[in-house]
């Protein structure tokens, strides 16, 4: 499996992720600039200019007409996918760390910084889908956090039903996402540990979180139960869920600060595979020589990519032995 | 009923208070008192002359004049047998008591000297029974069998792990995870260590060491040693040798100390009784003691050696003597230590001879030390046999700046690993002196190795031997990279019948960075390792009896040597081969660094059976085991049908393993279960929320649009440069 390397950013990554196609790839980092790719070859399509500050999310429309993006500059930006023209820009108090659209493509969600006496939130703005039509300026539905318990990631469930969200204090909460009630509230990872990231099942119907508790869990959208979890030797930063293959895909490594002063073996920048159904260990990818910030995953399954402290997305394609991988139980039951 | 409350009772005056001062003052006062008991008898015109006589004696331990001494005299003109000494302090007092208790003056006089404080607190009428009765004999305990893992029906071994704060010791299970006997929090505070048959697990603390065994783990003894650092077994674990780099400051009320160990460093302790036997003070290097404390030289440990049997210790004075102690006493050995002028160091062979042996003169213990050059002596390495001290042996040797000792597991073999320094004293080389103690007159075989040899070892049970060189170390502060090493590996010439040929090169192999020899405890197979290195982490291991094709250049020498497995282990600190010499076991320890600690196990060829990584991982141990109890005659049978055995042996791995894989499916299939049914329910309620919506259900929209949907293939083409040449 050779990696292809990106080489486009000048700073660490932030986020990186597929469209729903698989064919383009989007990379945002901490130097202000959105990139997108191919993701069959690795070649860099375009960049779409206009973040002040870093750019810390990224998520395209399930059409692939819209981006929506958030950053450090205090802002959620709509660009025309194709064109990487900006058309709309949504100010707030604080940073913006999280965006997500709703599998319809009509809303989507931001989560925003606590600081400076404002209170973390999660803001809901609904989408024309027409690029030359207007958009709305105020938000359809705005949560606010506790204090000391921000949403740092947030995503929606399946059909909308639920937003979900993972808080700095290591519990993940439940939202009607009509409403913004909250129905759950479950503390998932060791109390005080970052939930870093949370991703969805394809379905939407369970997600996966990372958290520098060293561990990632799969969670059920409906109960919030922990379906499974995964225990490693390192803080981890992301999280991934397989298309196609039962597997999971984890990065993190030692914290971005400590870096320099230790070797690149014993920060353990590698992406671990592990089996999402019996938690085993699979395999592991070496290759950043910084933590991994964030992983994803082609919707197909065919391919995967991730981002590093380092600067570089490195683009993966798997090869026959990955799919033609099964544990025993799995060949039986699938020969059945 | 007390006393106070008997004077109470009957003269209804309360001068406990009195009293009680009374005794303080008896206490203090008469500690430098004692009484001397069995003294002759002699009239007052002799007394003066007695008194004088006796001063004399008295002045070996302490200060006493004549005016001190109190005899007094009987009505009958005579004197009473005793006298009162008071000495200047009361330990001087205490000195007398220990020293000259049971001196013999003569043939019928035996002086008995007690403390004048004992005489009043044991003496008084009714504190001791007139009457002598037995002791009770205590009731027979059973003990806990101390060898029970040996029992093991797997004969499987067992390791010590010590990691974070936990030890556990544990049997190993090869590929699976080790099954824990025993695991505790806090049982040591600085290491741990098996004594060296594999019977107690020694445990360090501040308030000296504790041994512990049997099957519940039991504590089986302590020894107060206070701030103990280092602790060593004699070989047959009888006794216990500790040090601490703090001298003990006796107090009162210390258990099992004697105001005798004040100042001491050392302390030999019997293992079975837990009783100290003898405690000696730092021995101080004239040369050493100007340095400051952390330029000085490292302590020399084990300082006690012991012979195979444990029938004696000894210990050298660098410089000056070795003094040889008897066990269990630890008396020296004819009252007073070998001088050796300028000796530096010495092992004794780790041959114990047989009882029959012993009998013979030829069956003494042997021991070999080197002296340096000297007072226009040449430097040599001699032989001595103890208890005659008879020099067997002595070879003189040229241009030495340093000697290591190294016997053969057996004793039948002595390496000398002289550095030598060329006569202007810039380069620098080795040789290597062989001594073959059974043969006749202990023949000598030098062989010059034209580097400096870093390792030597020797393989156990066995005549071959394996060296590492390195060249000319490169000058102090200058590159860091430690020099490229040489392996090399020698073997005996085959001969018919012994005894074994001379020593012969098989291989050397160069550009290595190895620095470690590990030999399989039964030999034949070794392990060469680059350890507590930066760059390098490799095991090789190597077959001395390779079944195979022989090289033709070597098949002359008594060994096939072969590599059959290189591996890599990062950060690799230790090794450590089981007793069975099965299993090898390399770690990487967080006293060293914090990198990837762990441990990693292989079998004798270097297939990787067990990789554990343990965060805050400190050490692994093997527990040793005694030495078989079959005969010659039943490992014989043993090893006749070896055949027969581990066909059995690999019968039983198979039953485990496909028990434990069996096991190990069965909860896989039920997670696989779990899962696809929660899946199916999940994905069944999406399907009836969507129709409820009215949606479609998942995946279908998509099969639409591709089907609508044509796959256009564009293909690019750029034209890069366009070039022109001429062709002449």
């Amino acid at each position: 499996m050779r990696p292809i390397l990106l080489q486009g950013h000048e700073r660490a990554l932030t986020q990186v992720k597929y469209n729903k196609d698989g064919d383009l790839l989007f990379s945002v980092s901490k130097d202000h600039v959105i990139c997108v790719w191919y993701s069959q070859n690795g070649e860099r399509l375009g960049t779409y200019n206009g973040h002040q500050g870093a750019v810390w999310t990224i998520d395209p429309n399930p059409s692939s007409t819209i981006l929506a993006s958030g950053g450090a500059d205090n802002t959620i930006r709509l660009w025309d996918m194709k064109t990487g023209k900006l058309f709309k820009t949504w100010e707030f108090p604080t940073a913006v760390k999280r965006v997500e659209f709703t599998e319809d493509g009509l809303f989507v969600l931001g989560t925003t910084e606590e600081r400076m006496g404002h209170l973390g939130t999660i803001v809901v703005y609904p989408v024309n889908p027409d690029i030359e039509g207007e958009q709305v300026n105020e938000p359809s539905l705005r949560i606010v956090c506790e204090t000391k318990k921000k949403a740092v990631v947030a995503a929606w469930s399946y059909l909308g039903k639920y937003i979900i969200a993972g808080h700095e204090d290591g519990s993940v909460s439940q939202y009607d996402g009509k409403t913004g009630e909250q129905l759950l509230n479950v503390p998932v990872h060791e109390r005080g540990m970052l939930i870093m990231d949370m991703q969805m099942s394809a379905d939407k119907t369970y997600f996966i979180t990372a958290s520098k508790d060293k561990s990632a869990k799969i969670i059920d959208v409906k109960t919030l139960n922990i379906l499974k979890k995964f225990e490693t030797d390192t803080p981890l930063n992301t999280a991934a869920l397989t298309a196609k293959k039962e597997f999971v895909i984890l990065g993190g490594g030692q914290e971005a600060m400590n870096v320099t002063t230790t070797s690149a073996r014993q920060g353990k920048f590698e992406a671990r595979f592990y089996h999402k159904i019996f938690e085993d260990e699979i395999g592991r990818v070496r290759g950043h020589f910084g933590p991994l910030n964030t992983i994803a995953v082609h919707p197909a399954g065919v391919s995967y990519a991730s981002g590093g402290e380092d600067g570089y997305v490195r683009l993966h394609h798997f090869d026959k032995g990955y799919f033609d991988f099964m544990y025993e139980v799995e060949r039986t039951r699938a020969q059945h | 009923m007390t006393a106070d409350e008997f004077y109470d009772d009957e003269e209804e005056i309360d001068f406990s208070d009195l009293r009680e001062q009374y005794e303080v003052k008896l206490e203090e006062g008469l500690d430098t008192f004692v009484v001397i008991d069995g003294l002759p008898k002699v009239p007052e015109d002799n007394k003066p002359k007695l008194v004088k006589f006796l001063v004399k004696k008295l002045q070996a331990v302490g200060t006493t004049k004549e005016d001190a001494v109190y005899m007094p005299m009987g009505d009958d003109g005579q004197s009473q047998g005793f006298a009162f000494v008071e000495y200047e302090t009361a330990t001087q007092a205490a000195q007398a008591v220990k020293k000259l208790n049971g001196l013999a003056l003569d043939k019928k006089h035996t002086l008995a000297v007690n403390k004048l404080t004992d005489i009043e607190r044991y003496g008084r009428e009714g504190r001791i029974d007139e009457k002598y009765v037995d002791p009770e004999p205590e009731p027979f305990v059973e003990q806990e069998h101390l060898r029970s893992w040996i029992g093991d029906v797997r004969a499987r071994d067992q390791f010590v792990l010590f990691r974070g704060d936990t030890v556990g010791v544990y049997f190993n299970n090869k590929k699976d995870s080790p099954e824990m006997t025993v695991e505790r929090q806090f049982w040591t505070e600085s290491f741990v260590r098996w004594s060296p048959l594999g019977t107690y697990l020694t445990s360090l603390h501040p308030q000296g060491v504790q041994l512990w065994g049997g099957s519940s783990w039991k504590r089986m003894a302590r020894f107060p040693h206070p701030a103990v650092n280092l602790v060593d077994f004699s070989p047959n674990e009888k006794y216990l040798v500790t040090w601490s780099n703090k001298p003990i400051v006796y107090q009162e009320g210390m258990p099992g100390l004697t105001p005798e160990e004040d100042g001491k460093t050392y302390v030999v302790w019997d293992v079975n009784t837990g009783k100290l036997l003898r405690s000696f003070p730092p021995i101080e290097n004239p040369q050493e003691a100007d340095k400051p404390p952390n330029l000085r030289k490292k302590i020399q440990w084990p300082l006690f050696k012991w012979t195979a049997d444990d029938k004696y210790c000894a210990r050298v004075t660098p410089g000056s003597s070795i003094s040889v102690y008897e066990t269990p006493s630890m008396v020296l050995l004819d009252k007073k230590s070998i001088k050796l002028e300028g000796v530096v160091d010495f092992e004794w062979s780790p041959y114990a001879p047989t009882e029959d042996e012993a009998k013979k003169a030829s069956g003494e213990q042997l021991l070999c030390y080197w002296t340096p050059e000297i007072n226009n002596q040449t430097a040599r390495v001699s032989l001595m046999a103890i208890p005659s001290k008879e020099i067997i042996r002595t070879r003189n040797l040229f241009s030495v700046s340093d000697c290591k000792l190294h016997w053969q597991s057996e004793g039948a073999y002595l390496c000398v690993k002289v550095d030598r320094h060329s006569k202007r004293g810039k380069s620098t080389f080795t040789s290597l002196e062989f001594f073959r103690i059974k043969e006749k007159n202990i023949p000598n075989e030098p062989i010059e190795i034209q580097d400096t040899v870093i390792n030597f070892a020797w393989e156990p049970k066995g005549d071959r031997f394996v060296l590492i060189t390195a060249g000319e170390l490169p000058p102090a502060g200058a590159a860091p990279a430690p020099p490229k090493t040489s392996v090399s590996f020698y073997a005996p010439e085959k001969t018919k019948s012994p005894p074994t040929g001379p020593f012969r090169l098989i291989r050397t192999i160069d550009k290595r960075n190895s620095n470690a020899i590990f030999w399989s405890p039964k030999g034949r197979f070794c392990i060469v390792a680059t350890i507590n290195s930066q760059v390098s982490h490799e095991l090789e291991f190597w077959d001395f009896d390779f079944d195979g094709e022989k090289k033709e250049s070597e098949k002359d020498l008594a060994a096939n040597l072969q590599l059959i497995g290189t591996v890599e282990h990062y950060g690799v600190t230790d090794l450590e081969w089981d007793p069975s010499g099965r299993y090898a076991v390399s770690s990487s320890s967080m006293w060293k660094h914090t990198m990837e600690n762990g441990y990693h196990m292989w079998d004798f060829k270097g297939n990787s059976l067990r990789e554990d990584h343990i965060e805050r991982f400190k050490q692994f141990s093997w527990r040793p085991r005694p030495p078989t109890m079959l005969s010659k005659e039943q490992q014989k049978q043993v090893r006749k049908n070896l055949r027969e055995y581990s066909r059995q042996f690999d019968e039983d791995d198979l039953i485990l393993e496909s028990e434990a894989s069996a096991t190990i499916i069965e909860a896989r299939r039920r997670l696989l279960e779990e899962w696809r049914a929660w899946r199916s329910k999940t994905e069944r309620e999406l399907e009836e929320e969507r129709e409820d919506l009215g949606l479609p259900p998942l995946g279908v929209d998509e099969e639409k649009d591709m089907e609508g949907a044509t796959v256009i293939e564009e293909i690019v083409e750029e034209v890069i440069e366009e070039k022109e040449e001429e062709i002449a």
